[in-house]
């Protein structure tokens, strides 16, 4: 409001805000989130290290922990982007890439690719793999979500069943594929798809590193048009944004990034919703520069403290994406029922 | 909505009459599957000596248990869709079949002697909590829209299972718990399949509450006022579902979505009355377990794939068909 009312040429001004003030109260969220992520980065790092602090072996265990770490990173930011990006692209706060079904999407189109070319797929290695298995998931995601949000069918229940069926399809599609896979066959794909959180496979994280970073600077460089682009269509287009263009790119970006995080540990149905709701109902405005950081604040610090806690309380740090799965749906629960209650 | 399950079937007039032949042809059919079911397998029931002995230990009680386990589900699914007046809810979609699961996995970690009578009983109890929980929602809930409350379903037995999942892995029993999750007729052999007996008197129960179940579908006031006492059916059907998901849970395992597409089906050929649509679903639930399971057992011999994944997957299309094929009557 003050913003508008500095505008007008004529009467008293109101008395100016404290610019930087509000400024800084407005990072105070993000600030308060990174500071907790922080803190619960070094706590895992250094937590119940057997070796005494400054030898040799304790660095050791630090540097064994710090590829988890990096999981964790790459898991939340990419998670947290894909999520309020696709809430942005479809309009609505509920539906999440990973509840329609993109994990499992992904996984199926892992198991499909052994099944039609054997192991000797696995033979080229490295990044060419990555590319062209992306590609294969990223063509389908959006074929399929493409038509699935065409406008038609515009009843968000809908699609949400529907998603949510396809996610069960999906899955059990690709589970009756395991089924039938040869005993190597099938470890080739599990050692492919089944990473979690305590045992990531470091060499995949430098390529992963840099495909969620490249992302990153591309959605925060746009980040004012996708403020634009979530009022919606016809407003997008009057105020000149290649609207098509734009929620086709997004939905790759988004395509991307999940498959990335279900490489590294595996579906997680809930975590996306959880983090982007948090961020919502947390940040300081709508924009998306408010809401971007703080989503990968958010999803940085429940991660690190379900890793933390399970790791280090209940020693079960293989259970991660269970407890987030177990919270994110009861939170998705009671918003779907809040909404009904309405 | 009791109006949509009894009249919103577009293009779907009652054949009841002008066509004797189909419920004899149907029920033909199904015994040439359930004979397919007699006579597949590893073993040579003819040629080998041992080949009689081996059928009625395992191929029988195979077979008896498809017909058992497929007429109760879809049934018993029928039953949750009157009563829900939704057509989008069985066991699956309402989280039922986890509960049952969770009971199960309790009796392993607190009672591991108790037995498979006290099994059953346990998670038949659990289910019956989790469908009344279900129910319990859906009362508080004002927007009860078509697609909302399988989604609540849906979602409910997201948070159970990974409940249940945290539990298990805890006490180091999630392999267990694997085979509840995946159902399977694999393991059924002569002196494990005879307690699937008990769902036969859910399909027979089923039939006795027919037309209650009917009208107590039709709303409160409605059966109030036509003599029915709504609570009694209400809870009296819903402990047959619960009866049919916790046994069948302990002894084959889950078998998703069956009770959605078979009566979805066949009210979609046949429009919806209930009493007369039974038994279509009795048949087209035992046909389609049998199909399913032998699906399962010849693609990939001699090696089986558990039931229930062909039934996810099979289920799953149907479901996303059926839900298509309403938003167009919607929009209409």
């Amino acid at each position: 409001m003050s913003g508008i009312a500095q505008l007008s040429s004529v009467g008293t001004l109101p008395p100016a805000p404290p610019v930087a003030s509000g400024r800084w109260r407005r990072m105070v969220p993000v600030a308060v989130t990174l500071a907790a992520a922080t803190a619960l980065a070094v706590a895992i790092l250094v937590y119940a290290n057997p070796a005494p602090p400054g030898t040799g072996a304790f660095w050791i265990i630090v540097q064994a922990r710090l590829v988890s770490l990096g999981t964790i990173l790459l898991v939340a930011v990419a998670q947290s982007v894909a999520t309020v990006l696709f809430h942005t692209i479809t309009a609505n706060r509920i539906l999440t890439p990973s509840i329609l079904g993109f994990d499992a999407l992904y996984v199926l189109s892992q198991t499909a690719l052994v099944f039609l070319f054997g192991v000797s797929s696995t033979g080229m290695e490295g990044i060419p793999k990555i590319v062209a298995q992306s590609a294969l998931m990223i063509v389908f995601a959006t074929l399929l979500y493409g038509w699935l949000f065409s406008g038609r069918r515009a009843n968000l229940h809908l699609m949400l069943l529907v998603g949510v069926v396809l996610g069960i399809a999906f899955a059990s599609t690709a589970s009756f594929l395991q089924r039938i896979l040869t005993p190597s066959e099938f470890d080739v794909l599990s050692a492919r798809l089944f990473g979690s959180i305590s045992k990531a496979d470091p060499a995949y994280l430098p390529i992963a590193g840099l495909i969620v970073a490249g992302i990153l600077v591309y959605v925060w460089s746009r980040r004012r048009s996708y403020d634009v682009l979530a009022l919606g269509r016809d407003v997008s287009v009057g105020l000149g944004l290649r609207y098509r263009r734009e929620v086709v790119v997004s939905l790759v970006l988004v395509a991307v990034l999940v498959s990335v995080s279900a490489t590294m540990v595996g579906p997680m149905t809930f975590y996306g919703f959880l983090v982007a709701t948090l961020a919502y109902q947390f940040a300081p405005g709508d924009r998306h520069a408010d809401v971007l950081p703080l989503a990968i604040g958010i999803g940085l610090v429940t991660l690190l403290a379900a890793t933390f806690v399970l790791r280090h309380l209940f020693s079960a740090a293989g259970l991660v994406t269970v407890i987030i799965e177990f919270v994110g749906g009861t939170l998705f629960l009671i918003v779907l029922l809040r909404k009904g209650l309405r | 909505m009791s109006q949509a399950l009894t009249t919103d079937t577009p293009g779907a007039p009652a054949r009841r009459r002008g066509r004797p032949w189909a419920l004899p042809a149907a029920v033909a059919a199904v015994l040439i599957l359930l004979g397919i079911s007699l006579s597949i397998g590893a073993f040579d029931i003819l040629g080998d000596e041992f080949g009689s002995e081996m059928f009625w230990i395992t191929r029988v009680p195979r077979t008896l248990a498809l017909v058992l386990a497929g007429a109760a589900i879809a049934t018993s699914g029928l039953v949750m869709q009157v009563l829900t007046q939704n057509r989008f809810v069985d066991a699956t979609t309402s989280g039922t079949t986890e509960w049952a699961a969770l009971g199960l996995l309790l009796t392993a970690l607190l009672l591991p002697g108790i037995g498979l009578v006290g099994k059953m009983v346990i998670s038949s109890v659990f289910a019956f909590v989790g469908a009344m929980v279900f129910m319990g929602i859906l009362r508080r809930v004002v927007i009860r829209t078509t697609l909302v409350v399988p989604l609540i379903g849906i979602m409910l037995g997201a948070v159970m299972s990974a409940l249940t999942t945290f539990l298990a892995a805890q006490f180091n029993l999630l392999q267990m718990l694997g085979t509840w999750f995946l159902g399977s007729f694999g393991e059924i052999v002569r002196g494990r399949y005879e307690v699937l007996w008990v769902v036969a008197l859910v399909t027979l129960g089923v039939f006795l509450m027919a037309d209650r179940i009917t009208v107590a579908g039709l709303g409160k006031d409605l059966a109030t006022g036509v003599g029915v006492r709504y609570e009694a059916i209400l809870i009296g059907g819903t402990a047959l579902v619960a009866v049919a998901a916790g046994v069948t849970t302990v002894v084959v395992g889950f078998l998703p979505l069956l009770g959605l597409v078979v009566p979805n089906v066949v009210s979609m050929i046949r429009g919806d009355s209930v009493r007369s649509n039974l038994p279509w679903v009795v048949l087209g639930g035992v046909a389609l377990v049998t199909l399913c399971d032998i699906i399962g057992r010849t693609v990939n011999m001699p090696f089986e794939v558990p039931v229930s994944l062909v039934l996810g997957v099979v289920g799953s299309i149907v479901f996303v068909a059926l839900l298509l094929r309403q938003a167009r009557g919607g929009t209409k």
